[in-house]
């Protein structure tokens, strides 16, 4: 593409412009030394390399090609852990040198907006795990069991490979962009480079996928607690937990986070025990038996005191316990999966690889594997997270790609475990569990039944297996048990037993994993409310500037009422759906995650064609293309598909008639009441569904013609807007990556020399 | 006291320092730090009025918790 006008081809060059103070020594690694350092090839680091390729290499044979009987899980941790060090030593170098360009010598918002609260130099290490605490919740666990559906090697390449190209790149462009502009939020960003309508699109788009995502989180979780006395037990006592736990830290010991953590910690533990116990008398199962519509009211009403509680008392303490368990739980799940290396014998590709009426989520393998596997892959959740609160607090430019791209890739690994742990489990307990009632009958003998009728090669399954592995578990049954929460939690169950304690410690181990993913999305359930009631109070701010003040009390109730009521809404028709509840609503959840992802996506391609880089566009127009493709496909046949299990409408036109023609029952409706139910939430998914791609179509085409005009400007030699913060000059230093280089420890101890009040601008921000 | 209990003590600290970094634990230290190096003639805030200052802003200000 010689033509393209790059703004290295005659326009100005950015680099140097900003002047450092000479007193000190440099603010980053020159140019030439880290140049010289990246290229030369020592024997050891080719070695290094080749051995990682080539360990890779087998891996993805083992997994791809050879298929045996059965495949070891230690293929999956190789074939991932390889693929995504190539991509971040190769890959995420070539964004970095062409697109994003970071300049070490630019001082970040965390050091010329330091405020010691909001703006804080951090420690890339420790901002690496802020960071990925942030982003990585049950998303990943969820995703990725529902599609081992399609057998095990769909899901694992769209994990590794959409992370390398698509996921990890748009949070790695967000973070920067975003850390470029003070800090500013998605939304801003939208606004500023893609004008008002864009902006606005972008704006509600927003808005109503946080409704969809928080609403399918919550159904996750109701999933996972029906009719388990001891889950609503042990969930219900986080609560009570973090209360005291808000307490303590407001007025016993402030500040003492790790403690209380760790109090926390201990109480959960015991509560997982407690519920054990509680749920084996008659009166506790009298007590937290419940049926799904009731926890799905708990968790409205829960929804809406929490989201107008003080943070202190609720919200901030349930988050710390949260981080403390996701760093525990994740590390658990890598040591157990490498420690006992369970054999897999799911098929790469199931027999609903090729079939669009699988029973967990229907659809054609292309597009639903790549909207059910959101999280892991590519989400677009991540970058209201990558703007805003992470790049406040970045140290140097340079770090953003290990903390933005490296950060990523590591939320990929927890779904590649994910879904190792879902696939260790039988695969005829795999569809009973994940099927809805409708189709298993809801007890041992019909579920038996009815999976050994599907004809899948090799599963056999006998009623008195289900049982066992409930009594196991120590549920009452596992039939039907949708979600995704449940089946993660027996094949975690599954593994750490052959790990630590053997089958007596299984119903521990299942409950200790439906309490943390519990725990990750009721935090982001919280958050998301929050977060969804102070757009929604901006947005109406804008008409009526008295809701602008987040302090008004009337203001904020009504703002967190409408926004409860809409993903209540959506929770209670998914608890009540006649055809299942996630397998109708999950696509939808994909969708509106790789959405935002395109709106995303969207900004950047036009921020990297405003800042003059063409040649190099395609890093960001591929993973926005397929996004794009992908959403939008998956929309169209949502909406389109005459295949009834598929197109929302199609559903919608079948009850429809059979309720004209009198009938009183159709399909797995099997009243009038549910026929009418399934008319009624098959109309607003499909309009939902409606409302999602219009606006995104508006995204993208304002951000392809704000990319068209940068283009025709630049060839004009028209000066472009630039929305980036004025660069101020550095007067810090810290190395880039996890490790030091060669020359960056040379210049940390040049750096040591020179006394800490130096380093500080001096009353330069008051 | 063997080396190696030393070096475990210390590895151990060193983990705990790290779990607190990532959780915020050090958000008061650090404040001080700033508020020290910035040279501003007011006293800073106290611990306790430091993190109350810290949640209240938050609820203004939510931080977003992903899926």
């Amino acid at each position: 593409m010689a033509g393209t006008p790059d703004h290295r081809n005659g326009s100005v060059r950015r680099e140097g412009a900003v002047a450092t103070d000479p007193a000190l020594p440099p603010a980053a690694v020159d140019e030439e030394v880290r140049e010289a350092e990246e290229k030369k090839w020592t024997p050891g680091k080719i070695a290094l390399w080749a051995a990682i390729a080539l360990l890779g290499g087998v891996a993805w044979f083992m997994l791809a090609i050879i298929r045996g009987e059965t495949v070891n899980a230690i293929w999956f941790v190789f074939a991932s852990v390889c693929t995504y060090l190539i991509g971040y030593r190769f890959y995420s170098k070539v964004i970095e040198r062409y697109i994003t360009k970071p300049d070490d010598r630019r001082a970040t918002p965390a050091e010329y907006k330091a405020d010691g609260k909001d703006y804080v130099r951090t420690d890339r290490n420790v901002l690496f795990g802020h960071h990925f605490a942030a982003i990585a919740g049950a998303g990943p666990l969820v995703g990725p069991v529902l599609a081992a559906q399609m057998g095990y090697l769909p899901g694992t390449i769209w994990i590794i490979i959409g992370v390398v190209l698509a996921g990890a790149v748009q949070d790695y462009l967000v973070m920067f962009f975003s850390m470029r502009r003070g800090g500013r939020s998605l939304g801003q960003m939208a606004r500023e480079e893609l004008g008002v309508v864009g902006g606005t699109a972008a704006l509600i788009a927003t808005l109503l996928i946080m409704v969809i995502i928080v609403a399918i989180l919550a159904l996750v979780v109701v999933n996972a607690l029906g009719e388990s006395p001891w889950g609503v037990f042990s969930v219900g006592m986080t609560i009570p937990i973090a209360l005291f736990m808000g307490v303590y830290l407001r007025y016993l010991r402030p500040g003492k986070i790790l403690e209380v953590s760790l109090i926390g910690f201990v109480l959960l533990m015991a509560a997982i025990v407690g519920g054990g116990i509680v749920a084996e008398t008659s009166w506790g199962a009298d007590i937290f038996s419940l049926d799904r519509v009731t926890i799905a009211w708990g968790i409205i009403i829960y929804g809406f005191i929490a989201a107008i509680l003080p943070v202190w008392l609720l919200l901030a303490p349930r988050d710390y316990l949260s981080t403390f368990m996701k760093i525990g739980v994740i590390v658990m799940l890598a040591v157990a999966i490498i420690a006992v290396r369970p054999e897999i014998n799911v098929p790469a590709f199931s027999e609903f690889a090729s079939r669009e009426n699988g029973p967990v989520f229907p659809g054609a393998l292309f597009p639903f594997l790549f909207v059910t596997i959101a999280c892991g892959a590519l989400s677009g959740f991540h970058a209201l997270i990558s703007s805003g609160t992470t790049p406040k607090l970045v140290e140097k430019e340079r770090q953003t790609r290990f903390i933005g791209y490296g950060g990523m890739l590591m939320e990929s690994f927890v779904a590649i475990m994910a879904l190792v742990a879902a696939i260790s489990i039988d695969r005829g307990l795999y569809f009973a569990m994940n099927s809805p009632a409708a189709l298993t009958g809801g007890t041992v003998e019909t579920a038996a039944t009815w999976v050994n009728s599907l004809g899948l090669a090799g599963v056999n399954i006998s009623p008195d297996l289900l049982s066992q592995t409930a009594a196991n578990v120590g549920e009452e049954s596992i039939v039907s048990r949708t979600g995704g929460a449940p089946t993660l939690a027996l094949g975690l169950a599954h593994i750490m037993q052959q790990f630590i304690g053997g089958t007596a410690m299984m119903a521990f181990w299942y409950h200790f994993a439906i309490m943390f993913e519990a725990l990750f999305i009721l935090t982001a359930v919280d958050a998301g409310t929050r977060v969804a009631r102070f757009m929604l109070q901006d947005s109406i701010g804008n008409f009526v500037p008295k809701f602008r003040e987040h302090s008004w009390r009337p203001g904020a109730w009504l703002c967190t009422a409408i926004m409860v009521g809409a993903w209540g809404a959506v929770l209670l028709m998914g608890v009540t759906d006649p055809l299942g509840g996630i397998n109708t609503l999950f696509p939808l959840f994909g969708i509106a995650n790789q959405l935002l992802a395109a709106i995303a996506l969207s900004v950047c391609l036009a921020i990297v064609a405003k800042r003059g880089t063409f040649k190099y566009l395609w890093i960001v127009a591929l993973p926005l293309t397929f996004a794009a493709v992908v959403t939008i496909t998956a929309s169209y046949q949502k909406i389109f598909s005459p295949t009834p299990a598929v197109g929302y409408f199609a559903n919608n036109a079948a009850f429809s008639k059979a309720l004209a023609e009198g009938k009183t029952e159709f399909g797995t409706a099997k009243t009038v009441t549910a026929m009418e139910a399934v008319v009624r939430n098959t109309a607003i998914q499909g309009w939902l569904s409606v409302i999602f791609v219009v606006l995104s179509i508006i995204v993208i085409a304002t951000a392809v013609l704000a990319t068209v005009k940068a283009f025709r400007n630049r060839a004009a030699g028209i000066a472009v807007q630039d929305n980036e913060d004025p660069a101020r000059p550095s007067r810090v230093f810290a190395p880039a990556g996890l490790v030091p280089t060669p020359a960056e420890r040379q210049l940390l101890a040049e750096w040591e020399k020179v006394p800490a009040e130096l380093r500080f601008e001096r009353a330069g921000h008051h | 006291m063997s080396t190696g209990l030393a070096a475990l003590s210390s590895r151990f600290k060193g983990l705990a320092l790290y779990l607190g970094g990532v959780m915020g634990a050090d958000a008061y230290a650090k404040y001080l730090e700033h508020h020290r190096l910035a040279g501003h003639q007011d006293p800073p805030l106290g611990e306790r009025e430091f993190w109350r200052d810290r949640t209240d802003r938050q609820d203004s200000n939510p931080q977003g918790r992903c899926c």
